[in-house]
């Protein structure tokens, strides 16, 4: 029997800008045959926002509040990165309670962070928003914290060069202790919905694994390359701040696959709860912020590092996010440019989605976590 | 007959009425009169069924998910419904350039027919039925297959490729699982041996055909496979929001997409009242006094510490006296009839805030690798539960259907469920 071939057509569809799962404005234009895809190119740049430009058009520490902007569900991790930066350029020594009070912010991010891109995958995978509103619950918690500190739940705009903006107010560290030392328990009651689920570990499984080889070459960061057994945490590499002096491990996973980007993350929670609770222990006292930090803070236009250039980077909880900044004397950057981790991480898309169905396309683009501020600049 | 003697036999209060009304009717208009005022009553209960049903999915839902659900219109948001309704009717309705204007008109109208068809045979209660057919069982299949023709034309006619893709996963998904939902309901005709939904509820009557083992396994197969064919979490692959925006109803506003959404709901709510008139007795009650049940429950809410103390002091009083109430005058059948087919409903949202969606291909090998075999067992499994009768009847049926599931489950076993261990670097 001679096989015989039905003539198919490949289907392209859109998704995006406005799709329910795009996360924001991002838009995939798939080639499906069938349901299986066959090219997917990503188009980025709705949400472009011009901030590099402006961040040479402005003091340095004026670019606070656009870092925001960045990555807007972790406002703290952007601002402390270019802190880094601007403290290395010139050359600003950051108070110990300062440097304290950063750590404790970006940890709690990270948090933040990984509970909604946890929600946020599972919504992706089809669960009627139960998952992401337990995890939104505990976010807001987190967000309660922020407004203390800082006066916005989002856009904090809290940390400057030499420490932060001002010291968290008082009873917030015993509030900031309760919130931690219960975190593990919300964390218990997630797994005990999602990990074992069968449906989602049909759905996870197996589904848009990277390989380490390709995590590398294609300089993918944070939890999505640590789920591809690249073991590469800033925390640990650089050492920057005062992570040395904390103990915590670093979570690898093993396949690379939707399931160990979500599992990852699970663990990397449970180890920055622990960082937190060593840092609200010994955390010490004195001023937030170093005398020469205050002076920049309170008059940007007076500091004028000397001509030179900088990279400050954290483990932002999307990955490595780097501020790269050229100072040629004046108070203005020369060249202010950042590396997003959201963006590059985004680039193997196409590679994790060959091949699989449109339903997959879809949770590997959420287990990605992208936000497009981050992504679009 | 008085008017008030309509209301002391609670039972059949919908027969002595609807007969009572008939009786003011000359002769020649009777049957006419009948067959209208049945009409009447299904168009109008429904609407109002699937109104409520959003509320009761939207409240449960918020509950599982530490909301509170409507809580503006109304108390406890009960005019919500009405208010959506109004809104739907108020919207614009756009058809998308291109599309095919007639066809998508008829799509959702077509969509609605059907579910509310089914309604002609449901048995609510004793003698509460509005067509007992002969052939009862066969038009319910014949009807809810019409619903994969209507989606199949509105995703066609929206001229939407996220239209046709929803519908075509929609008519896949349908076809596929209606063969086990079919092939799970013919261990039902053969003990029956009728089609007639009356006879077969009515020959549940010493107990419940779930209780045997291949209406146990029928009943899970015909439940899932509805579940299935309704497009509900978790096989609402057809109008996948996370990945086609909102599949074949993509296109729709206004008041076609209301009348999609009614053919949703009141599918399902079919669904839920055929699995209990199949499999879960209908409406005979359970052979328990309901004054012990209600003693239970009393004991149970009484002594139910999450409760707030008034609540538990007038839950307990209004148990025991529905006790007494109840133990004079046995419950309307019509009673345990809608609190079964509502407590599936219950079932269905709790899917619906619990489970993520499986994907399309997994789906189809659900139905065709794992439902259908199993039915096919579950028939032979029938057979044998007919042979002469004898005590040890269920030592056969157990085995074969351990022996068939286990076979299954290790030929399907996904190689996902695999433990994984990660390492803690440093």
């Amino acid at each position: 029997m001679s096989a015989t071939t039905a003539e198919t057509q490949l289907l392209e569809i859109n998704l995006g800008p406005q799709h329910p799962s795009t996360h924001g404005v991002f838009r995939m234009i798939a080639t499906l045959d069938g349901e299986t895809i066959v090219k997917l190119k990503p188009v980025m740049g709705y949400l472009h926002r011009n901030h590099e430009q402006i961040g040479e058009g402005i003091t340095y520490v004026a670019s606070f509040p656009f870092t925001d902007r960045l990555d807007y569900f972790n406002a703290m991790s952007n601002n402390f990165g270019l802190a880094l930066a601007i403290e290395k350029l010139g050359g600003i020594q950051a108070s110990e309670r300062g440097e304290y009070v950063r750590v404790i912010m970006a940890e709690l991010t990270r948090l933040v962070n990984h509970v909604a891109v946890t929600g946020f995958l599972l919504n992706d995978m089809g669960a009627f928003g139960t998952p992401l509103l337990y995890a939104f619950r505990e976010r807001e918690r987190i967000l309660d914290l922020f407004e203390a500190a800082s006066g916005s739940r989002m856009m904090c705009n809290y940390v400057r060069p030499g420490g932060v903006r001002e010291d968290v107010p008082v009873q917030w560290l015993e509030r900031a202790r309760e919130i931690v030392n219960n975190f593990p328990i919300f964390l218990d009651e997630f797994e005990t919905l999602l990990t074992e689920n069968e449906i989602i570990q049909q759905r996870a499984k197996h589904v848009g694994v990277l390989p380490k080889t390709l995590a590398v070459n294609a300089s993918i960061t944070g939890p999505m390359a640590r789920a591809s057994g690249v073991n590469y945490d800033i925390r640990k590499v650089d050492g920057y701040s005062i992570y040395p002096k904390f103990a915590f491990k670093v979570p690898l996973g093993s396949v690379g696959d939707v399931y160990d980007r979500y599992y990852v993350r699970i663990l990397e929670m449970r180890e920055s709860v622990k960082i937190l609770q060593q840092a609200l222990k010994d955390i010490p006292g004195g001023p937030a912020i170093s005398p020469k930090g205050q002076a920049i803070s309170k008059a940007p236009r007076t500091f004028k590092p000397p001509k030179g250039e900088a990279y400050g980077r954290v483990e932002s909880p999307k990955g490595e996010l780097g501020f790269y900044l050229v100072s040629d004397g004046s108070s203005q950057p020369y060249r202010y440019h950042i590396r997003a981790p959201s963006f590059i991480n985004l680039t193997v898309l196409e590679d994790m989605c060959l091949g699989q169905k449109v339903a997959d396309a879809i949770i590997i683009l959420g287990s990605i976590d992208i936000v497009l501020g981050e992504v679009d600049r | 007959m008085s008017f008030l003697d309509l209301f002391r036999n609670l039972d059949q209060l919908f027969v002595n009425v609807s007969g009572w009304l008939l009786g003011l009717l000359p002769d020649w208009l009777q049957p006419w009169a009948s067959i209208a005022m049945r009409i009447g009553v299904i168009a109008a209960i429904a609407p109002a069924i699937m109104m409520y049903l959003t509320w009761i999915e939207r409240k449960a839902i918020a509950r599982m998910q530490n909301r509170y659900g409507p809580t503006r219109v109304g108390i406890y948001g009960l005019a919500q419904p009405l208010a959506d309704g109004l809104k739907m009717l108020n919207k614009e309705d756009i058809v998308p350039r291109g599309a095919d204007r007639l066809v998508h008109l008829i799509a959702p109208v077509l969509a609605v027919a059907p579910a509310i068809l089914l309604f002609a045979v449901m048995p609510f209660g004793r003698n509460l039925i509005a067509a007992d057919l002969n052939v009862g069982l066969l038009y319910v299949f014949a009807i809810s297959s019409i619903s994969s023709y209507a989606i199949f034309m509105g995703g066609w006619a929206s001229r939407s490729k996220f239209s046709v893709l929803g519908a075509m996963r929609g008519v896949a998904q349908i076809v596929s699982y209606e063969v086990p939902s079919v092939l799970s309901a013919v261990a039902v005709i053969m003990v029956t041996g009728s089609l007639s939904l009356g006879t077969i509820v009515e020959s549940q009557a010493g107990y419940w055909f779930v209780f045997t083992p291949w209406g146990f396994v029928a009943c899970l197969i015909f439940f899932l496979s509805g579940v299935a064919e309704v497009n509900r979490t978790p096989f609402d692959m057809p109008e996948a929001e996370s990945e086609l925006v909102g599949g074949f109803h993509t296109e729709y506003s206004g008041m076609k997409f209301a009348l999609w959404y009614m053919a949703e709901f009141l599918e399902s709510f079919a669904v839920c009242a055929f699995t209990v008139a199949l499999f879960l007795g209908g409406w005979h009650g359970p052979a328990i006094p309901f004054w012990v049940l209600a003693l239970a429950l009393a004991i149970l809410i009484g002594t139910a510490r999450l409760l707030p103390l008034p609540v538990r002091g007038v839950g307990a009083l209004v148990m025991v006296g529905a006790g007494v109430f109840w133990a004079a005058q046995p419950i309307p059948s019509w009673i345990w009839f809608l609190s079964k087919t509502y407590f599936l409903f219950f079932v269905l949202v709790w899917f619906r805030g619990t489970f993520p969606r499986l994907r399309a291909d997994q789906l189809m090998g659900l139905a065709w690798k794992f439902f259908l075999p199993l039915a096919l067992v579950n028939i032979l499994v029938a057979g044998v539960w007919l042979m002469p009768q004898t005590p040890v009847r269920w030592a056969p049926c157990l085995l074969i259907l351990w022996g068939a599931v286990s076979l299954l489950v290790a030929v399907n076993k996904p190689s996902i469920t695999d433990r994984r261990t990660y390492v803690l670097a440093d």
